[in-house]
Order: C-alpha cells, then structure tokens, then sequence
C-alpha cells in the first residue's frame, strides 16, 4: 500500500523534471509562486471546516433516522425507510444546487455558500450513517437490552449507555470510510462558489493556465487529507480495542 | 416503591400468577399456566427444552409480553402500563444463562450502572452500594476488570452482584449454570445457596437437582407450556405423579 504512494509520488517527482512541467507557478522561492501555492493551501481550512460540520451533523441526523428503523411497529419503520430511499436516491451535487439555489426561493431565505455546503452534504450522507447506525445497532446481542431492563434502566438511557458504546466500536471504521468520503465530495461545493481546495484550483488554472502543476497539488492535497484522517481513525480503533482490553 | 409490593404474612402470595397463556405467532408456548409464589418462598423449575420455562419466568418481568391471563407482584397487577412494568422490574432482579454483562465496562461499572441512572446515586455512593454486593459474591479483588478477563463462573456472580445491586425483592434465574463449564458450576450455585439462606424470594430454572434439593422450597415441572407438577422436593423426587415428570428426572438424575 505504502509502497504504491511512494512509487507514484517518485514517477511525479521524476516526471516534473522534464520540459512539460511548469513548477514556477507553484514555486515557493518564487513571490507569484508562494502567493499561488498559499492560495492554494489555505483552501485546507475551507474543506476541513465544511466536511466536519458536516459529518457531525450528518451523524445526529443519521442517528435519529436509525433509531425509528429500529421500532416493531411498522408505521414508524416506515419513516426511516422513507427518508433512506429518498435522501439516498438524490445525486450529492444535485442536492446542492437544489440546496444553494432552490432552498432560499422556496423558504424565503438567504443561505450562504458555506451553509448551502453543509446542509447538503450533511442530508446526503445522514442516509449512508443512518443505515450505519441502524446495521451497528441491530448487531447488539437482544440480551444487552434485557439485562439493562432488569436492572431498570429506561430506553434512553439503555441506549446511551449499554447500547450505543457497543454500537460505535462496531461501526468505527465505517464512520472513518464516509469521514473519507465526505472529504472527497466537498470538492462538489465548488461549484457553488465556495472557496475550498478544488474552487482554488479551478480559479487558478483560469488564470494562470496550468492545469497540470496545480491540479496535482490537488491531488496531493486530498492524498495528504486523507491519508492523515485514515491514519487518526486507525489510531482510535486501536486505542478503543486497548481500552477495553487494559 | 417497596410499600407498594405488599408485605410478607398479609396473607397474598409475592407472586400471583393466574391463567397466563404465551403465543409466539400461532405456537402455544405457555398454555393457562397458574403459579403462586410466598414471600421468601424458593421455588424450582425444570422441565425439558422448549417447554416454556424461559418464557414463564420472563413473563415476571415483562421481557415477555402475555396475551392472557394475569401476573401480579406484591399486589402490583401487571397491565399494559408501563408503570407496572417499571414498579415490577424495580422489585425483580434477572441472571441470564449468558450473563449478559456490559462487555464495555468494567465489573464495578457493570454493578454502578443501574444505582446511578434509576436511583440516582452519585459515583462515589454506588461504589460504596455496590462493593459489599462484590463481596458477597466473593470477588471485590476484580472491580476494576472487564468481563472478558473474567471466568464464566466469575461473570456470572458479578451478574448476580449487579442484580443484587438493585436491592430486589425477587430474583429470577434462568439456567445460570448452563453455560458454565462443570468447575465453575458450584461456585455459582454456592452463591446462590447463601442468597437462599439470606431469604430471598426465587424462583430458579435450573436443572441441578442437587442444589434444588438443598433449597427448593417448591419443585416445579412444565412441560409443552404448561405445569405438569408441583410438589414439595422430597415428595417430587420421591414420588412423581406423572409418567412425564418421572421419565424426565429418570433422564436427568442419570448424569
Ligand atoms: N422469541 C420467540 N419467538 C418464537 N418462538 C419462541 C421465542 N422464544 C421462545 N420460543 C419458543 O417457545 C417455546 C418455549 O421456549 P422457552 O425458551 O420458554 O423454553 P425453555 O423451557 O426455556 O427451554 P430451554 O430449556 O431450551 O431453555 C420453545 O419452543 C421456543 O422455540
Ligand atoms: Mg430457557
């Protein structure tokens, strides 16, 4: 794995070298160079912003979808099937266009581009964490539930405190994957303006005109994004699994 | 909450049951079962599998839902409420054959749980409720373990701690010893033995005759959903009434 990033990031470096490339622009011993290279990075604080906004509150909505879906009683399933099917079916980008510039009409508000951004990503993958929790929830064994029964713990706090810890372990790398994927599809909220890593990109190969120097930075930008988020949600796997362990 | 259940000696059973009858989808699991239980009263179940033992005493507690019939516990008639629910499962503490401890959280933790949500202790004032009900199950020395650095016999009286923690009136044990391996078996029902001694009111399925001799106050035998007999223990294994009954201790005592 390791040795595949290493061999592509050598056959950049390798190729960079030949006549085709243009590094200047990104140059930061140049002044143009590290003012377009600042540019560039700052979109870091943009996407990282948006994407955990929306994860976190793509994570409370998914939670109280999951938790109807988890009812005998079929009327109040219903709800969360409901909202899977339709939120699920509805392509990310189309629901930020329709978020950004159709929501304010309709409601009769502004929204900023920031906000547009996160509410639509966070719908969009509320389904995918719904059915995350949903699937974690069902895993716990029946006789937790009974037991916190017995010893006369209400629903929520059976939840709270027996039920979802479990839970969460469970699902911890599945969360990490859509933390990973909600990194990946911010880049669609460029195109409603908001100035992120890709919106940046895109501005600067307008004006400077090189795409290839500067979108690979892009890439190198998400590699380095992700593969730290990867890491960190390795890192909390392993310290929950020590913790139960001692 | 205690006040409601009735006293021992005013004449009612702690335990009332009356014409229970269980259906899973159209299977009779429990068919116009009736069982009275006194106060400080032990009693056994037996019987062989599937013959409804399980669902009987999950009824107690509601873990199961009846269809018909009545339950009721230190005159608490169990209805669709969930205030009888609740005011019955604050009185009622369950083992399980699996233990069903908390596997995320400590053994101290596991007992503190229940004081410190549904009565609101502090931290400091569960640990302090809870250590002597360690104790008498004789393991303070792993309360700060999880349960899966336990042995089965040690989860399962840190089970039994952790109902005992609740202060209830009634016990429920559904085969706490199944899932044990033989060593560890005694260990459990030693425990269990002293609980008995101390007066507890239980009602036990189990299929280890000799602690049901040692304590049983009353032998229960069920067989496809229903209660076959009811015996005190030297009449029930001396002379069983029915044919079922004595084919099934045949089978069991040969072990
Ligand atoms: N949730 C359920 N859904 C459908 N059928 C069930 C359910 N629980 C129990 N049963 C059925 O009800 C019958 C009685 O089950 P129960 O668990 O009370 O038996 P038991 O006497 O405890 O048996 P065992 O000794 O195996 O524990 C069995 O035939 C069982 O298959
Ligand atoms: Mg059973």
């Amino acid at each position: 794995m390791n040795n595949k990033y290493l061999f592509i990031g050598i056959a950049l470096l390798l190729s960079g070298c030949s006549a085709q490339w243009g590094w200047y622009v990104v140059d930061p011993s140049l002044p143009a160079g590290r003012s377009n290279l600042q540019f560039l990075l700052n979109g870091f604080y943009d996407t990282i912003q948006l994407s955990v906004s929306a994860i976190l509150i793509s994570i409370v909505i998914g939670l109280l979808i999951a938790l109807p879906g988890l009812s005998h009683n079929r009327g109040t399933r219903s709800i969360n099937r409901v909202y899977v099917e339709i939120v699920r079916a509805v392509p990310i980008l189309v629901l930020i266009l329709w978020v950004y510039y159709g929501l304010p009409q309709m409601a009769n508000i502004s929204i900023s581009v920031f906000w547009a951004g996160v509410i639509a990503l966070a719908l969009s993958d509320s389904a995918f964490e719904a059915e995350i929790f949903r699937a974690g929830i069902q895993s716990i064994d029946r006789g937790q539930y009974e037991a916190a029964q017995s010893i006369s713990l209400s629903y929520s706090d059976t939840m709270r405190f027996v039920i979802l810890p479990q839970a969460i372990r469970r699902i911890l790398p599945a969360l990490g994957n859509q933390l990973v994927y909600m990194l990946k599809m911010s880049s669609l909220v460029s195109v409603i303006g908001m100035q992120e890593l890709t919106r940046r990109a895109n501005e600067l190969v307008v004006t400077e005109y090189r795409p290839l120097e500067v979108y690979t930075i892009l890439v190198l930008e998400y590699l380095v994004l992700i593969l730290i988020v990867s890491a960190g949600v390795r890192w909390l796997e392993r310290k929950m699994q020590t913790d139960e362990r001692h | 909450m205690l006040e409601n259940v009735g006293q021992p000696g005013d004449g009612h059973s702690l335990i009332d049951i009356k014409k229970v009858s269980k259906l899973f989808g159209t299977f009779h699991a429990l068919k116009d079962v009736s069982l009275e239980v006194g106060w400080g009263e032990r009693v056994v179940i037996c019987g062989p599998s599937g013959s409804g033992k399980s669902t009987l005493i999950r009824c107690i507690n509601q873990l199961e839902k009846h269809q018909s019939g009545s339950i009721t516990v230190g005159g608490i008639v169990l209805d669709d409420s969930k205030a009888s629910v609740n005011a019955i499962r604050a009185n009622v503490g369950m083992v399980f054959q699996q233990f069903n401890l908390f596997p995320h959280l400590t053994v101290l933790e596991n007992l503190t749980l229940g004081p410190t949500r549904a009565r609101n202790l502090t931290k400091t004032q569960a640990r302090d409720h809870a250590m002597p009900f360690l104790e008498r199950v004789k393991i303070p020395e792993q309360a700060d373990k999880y349960p899966r650095q336990l042995s089965g016999g040690q989860q399962q009286r840190v089970a039994i701690a952790r109902s005992l923690c609740m202060e209830p009136r009634i016990m429920l044990f559904d085969e706490p010893t199944s899932a044990l391996d033989p060593e560890m078996i005694n260990e459990v029902l030693d425990v269990m033995t002293e609980l008995a001694a101390s007066g507890m009111t239980m009602i036990c399925v189990t299929h280890e005759m000799g602690f049901a001799r040692r304590v049983a106050d009353k032998m229960v035998f069920m067989d496809h959903g229903e209660v076959v007999e009811e015996a005190k223990p030297d009449d029930f294994f001396k002379a069983p009434k029915s044919a079922r009954c004595r084919e099934f201790l045949e089978k069991i005592l040969q072990h």
